[in-house]
This record gives C-alpha cells, structure tokens and sequence, in this order.
C-alpha cells in the first residue's frame, strides 16, 4: 500500500507540475483562482505543523515536541537558515527528552 | 526582488552562481527528509523513491508525516498531492518566462518546484529565468537525491529517532517552509484557522483527514471574501 501511495502521490505531483507549464496564464488571472492557489498551501502546512507537533495518533499532546516548535519560531525570528532552524528544534526535543 | 528599476543586465554566471548556492543549501536538507522518512516506517528503498519520483519538499514531508502519525498511506498521498497543487500555481506563472515546449516542457516540469520558480520569476529575460531554472533546479535534484540516500542510510543505523528529537524536526521544517508567507496578517490568520481546525479534528477523524480537512475550510473562507471586496 506504501508503495502504490508513492507511486499515485509521485506521478500526480509531476502531473501537477506539468498542468501548471501547459495552462493558458490567463486562468491564473481570475482572482478566484489565485486566492486560492495562494491560500492552499498556508491552510495545509499550517495544519500539517499542528499534527505533526500537537497530537499522537488521534489525542492532542503536549510535550518536549511544543518547546522544540517554539525553538524554531526562535531561529526563524533570527533568521537562521533553514537546516539551522530544524536541526535547533530536533536538539531541543532531545535534550529535553534526557532530562 | 532582485531586480530594480536601473539593475544591471542579467549576467548568466551570477544566476547560476546564487542558483548554485540555493541548490546547496536545498539539497543538503533532503538528509533530514530521509532521516525522517525512515522513522517514520519507510524502507530506504521506497524513501529515495519518494524523492526521485516525486521531488517536491513539503508533499514529500506530508506523506510519510501521514505515514509515521498512524494515516492509510493512501490519505498520505492525497495530502501531498493537495501540497502539490502550488507548483501547478509556479508553471501558470513560469510558462509564458520560459517559453518550452514538448520534450523540454516534460523534463523542465520535473523541475518545477518553490526554489527553481523563485531563482527564475525574478528574471526579467527567457535565458536568464531558463538559466535560473535549471542551475537551481538540477542542482537540487542531484543533492536532494543524494542526501535523501544518505539521511535515510544514517536514519536506519542510530535508532529510534525520538532520542534525536528528528519527530519534531518534522514540524520545524513546515513551519520553516509556511514562515516566509506569515508576514501577511490574512495569512497568518488563515494559518491559524486552519491549524486549530486540524486539531479539533484530530479526537474524531482518522489520521490524515484533519489536515484535508482544514484545507477544505480554507479554502471555503478564501471564496467568501470576494463578495465584500467587490460590495
């Protein structure tokens, strides 16, 4: 099933991506399309940060994954670069753990 | 962004030479993605699969993040492909700089990704944005892959990766790839919505339907606004 997931998933985005090379630019020029367009991705990673740090399975959680999340908004307030700022957040989650 | 009013006639060595030095910083994060995929229960095999076949950073994440919080690897692969919808946003707006057809049109998609279309709308001429394109796309196709291997070869040889804190390193690098869009109060807001909706989702959903869901309510709110703005 994993596999059939990266296949489907994987020639989907390309086919995503492909569409995106081949549309006419005016249907990116209806304000409908373009808000949403622009909306989608926040929505989605904004959720996806919210599960991946609040919840374990289905029941909301609190612990050393929060303080590793607010580390990030830290380094990234700072402006560190990327790999600093999740490589920050995956060592304040460890370290808390040895506590 | 780059580019003024009064800016310099677009050098190809300076493109490719900024186009470079985003593909490195890029690529070399894909270790993280590897390190993560493989705890979150992927084999090294379908983890390198993933980023060749795929290769699109936050719809990669997404699916074995479904994966890992217990989702049917199938709503997985719905949530990347909804992640996946913005680069069909970057071709709409890259086709007519670009200017391919046929076979290069089907090689450059592959490409198509937030860092290659950044390094080539700022571009004011076809070579230039054709230029950035590739330098920045190519290079972090190569080390994407290459680091995905490593990561997920590395992920497989330490262990559970909760000592390391890698689960949270996974909510690091959305909100990493989210925080340059949060400067807009709208967006912000929409962020927030969107992820106190997922929560609240979460105690009576399956894994990897709160986050479609949330999607789902964005985007409603994102259609209701026009009325008041044309009133």
């Amino acid at each position: 099933m994993t596999w059939v997931a990266i296949v489907v998933a994987g020639l989907g985005c390309y086919l995503l991506k492909l569409a995106g090379l081949s549309v006419p630019a005016r249907v990116l020029e209806r304000p409908v399309v373009a808000r949403v367009a622009d909306l989608i991705p926040i929505a989605l990673l904004a959720a996806l940060v919210a599960i991946q740090v609040f919840t374990t399975d289905r029941a909301l959680v609190l612990d050393a994954r929060a303080a590793a999340l607010g580390a990030a908004v830290a380094l990234l307030l700072v402006r560190a670069p990327f790999l600093v700022v999740v490589g920050g957040a995956a060592l304040t989650a460890a370290l808390l753990r040895l506590l | 962004m780059i580019q003024g009013a009064d800016a310099p006639v677009e050098d190809p060595r300076a493109i490719v030479r900024d186009s470079l030095g985003v593909g490195l910083a890029t690529g070399t994060y894909a270790i993280s993605f590897g390190a993560v995929s493989v705890a979150s229960g992927l084999d090294v095999l379908q983890t390198c699969a993933l980023s060749l076949l795929m290769f699109t950073g936050a719809s990669q994440f997404a699916l074995v993040g479904v994966i890992a919080s217990g989702g049917a690897p199938l709503s997985g692969a719905l949530t990347a492909l909804l992640l996946g919808t913005r680069n069909t946003l970057y071709g709409l707006r890259l086709a007519p700089l670009l200017g391919w057809t046929g076979r290069r049109r089907l090689g450059a998609a592959h490409l198509l990704i937030d860092e290659s279309t950044a390094m080539a709308v700022s571009r004011r001429t076809t070579q230039g944005a054709r230029v950035g394109f590739l330098a920045t796309g190519g290079s972090i196709f190569v080390l994407w892959n290459l680091f995905t291997l490593l990561g997920a070869i590395g992920g497989t040889a330490i262990g559970d990766p909760r000592t390391y804190g890698l689960d949270a390193a996974v909510g690091a690098a959305f909100l990493a790839l989210l925080w340059p869009r949060l400067h807009q109060r709208r967006n912000l807001l929409v962020a927030v919505l969107a992820a106190t909706v997922a929560l609240g989702m979460v105690p009576v959903t399956a894994a990897g339907v709160p986050v479609l869901v949330a999607g789902g309510v964005v985007l409603l709110v994102g259609l209701l606004p026009r009325s008041r703005e044309v009133a």
